[in-house]
């Protein structure tokens, strides 16, 4: 297959990809999106006879609508708009989950600090405040008291991006020590990790230890039911234990698996580039 | 190897150099984005702008 592969940087994750499009014959075109502009009909040269497109874009805002170019110039496109649409906004995301019917955290939104500090209060501390657009974990916090609120409410207002405008606070979900990451494929998992922190954050990209993770079936099929919701793809599904089974907390549209691929015996990117010649080979030869 | 645009220090490269890749300084600490592999091209990696990752 032609393939295109959309990013703005090349991390472990992309590189891995790369190789083994490559090692199995295919011919990957590189696309800096940086370099790219965008026609309302025309695709860019770079595009053209592309098979498939494999969106690798790390900031958001690129990812959407790159994405939705590709499908607007009628190329298959890996994830969706669709799936990246949901997957990038916590908001999306929890709205998609919950009507799914689909266990989730429960979550607040409220957009003003008078409103957040009643949304905090109705689910007492700790309880956890996020951004909706957000990643590795940052900017997230942990409210454990009153004071903490007003004083992280305060700040947000002041720090001024409209997105800290939104204040999404969630229940804090007393794990235990550790929270699920499942690479799926169309909702079919192909490998889990445990990562295991001493911190609330359990984040491979900061610093978290990773196990491989055994799934059972009630969390196989969450991780179907999820992938479903949101339009299935290239997903990362990240679950936590609670005493009354899992709750899915996030769905990764642009999800990395280098960590992942340390963690278990199985050749990720393999069955990630199986999974393309497949799934979306099969497309694109019809 | 390349030289660092910020401090000069020499950068060791390995073989599968991808254009786009983010390299790490070691002597000044500074991220290096890899412009042109053949031959090596470097220069700042951009910062952080929005939501990056997953
Ligand atoms: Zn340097």
């Amino acid at each position: 297959m032609k393939i295109g592969l959309l990013y703005s940087r090349i991390r472990k994750d992309e590189k891995l990809l790369l190789a083994e499009l490559r090692d199995r014959g295919h011919e990957v075109t590189k696309i800096d999106v940086r370099k790219e502009t965008f026609d309302l009909t025309d695709a860019p040269a770079t595009f053209e006879n592309l098979d498939l497109v494999v969106d690798r874009c790390l900031a958001t805002s690129r990812s959407l609508y790159a994405t939705q170019f590709c499908e607007a110039y009628g190329i298959p496109v890996v994830n969706s708009h669709e799936t990246a649409d949901i997957c990038a906004d916590k908001v999306k995301t929890s709205l998609t989950l919950a009507g799914a019917g689909i266990p989730t955290p429960a979550t607040k939104v409220a957009f003003t600090t008078k409103s957040a500090m009643e949304a905090i209060e109705s689910f007492g501390y700790p309880c956890v405040l996020k951004p909706v657009v957000g990643s590795w974990g940052r900017l997230m916090a942990k409210i454990d008291s009153k004071s903490a609120a007003e004083a992280i409410l305060e700040h947000k207002a002041t720090l001024g991006h409209y997105e800290h405008k939104v204040f999404y606070v969630q229940e804090f979900v007393d794990k235990p020590g550790r929270d699920i990451r499942v690479l799926a494929l169309d909702g079919e998992p192909v490998a889990a990790m445990a990562r295991h922190d001493d911190h609330w954050l359990t984040n491979a990209a900061k610093g978290a230890e990773t196990t491989t993770f055994e799934l059972d079936s009630e969390a196989e099929s969450l991780v179907e039911q999820a992938s479903d919701a949101v339009g299935g793809g290239l997903l990362g599904v990240d679950l936590m234990e609670t005493d009354s089974g899992y709750t899915v907390h996030e769905v990764n549209h642009t999800v990395e698996f280098k960590a992942l691929n340390e963690a278990v015996d199985l050749d990720v990117p393999a069955s990630v580039v199986d999974w393309l010649e497949s799934t979306v080979g099969m497309e694109v030869m019809a | 190897m390349a030289e660092c645009v910020e401090c000069g220090a020499d950068v060791p490269l390995h073989n599968d150099l991808e254009s786009g890749e983010i390299i790490d300084c070691a002597t000044c600490g500074v991220e290096l984005e890899v412009i042109d592999v053949n031959p090596p091209v470097l220069d700042r990696a951009p910062e952080l702008e929005e939501d990056w990752g997953e």
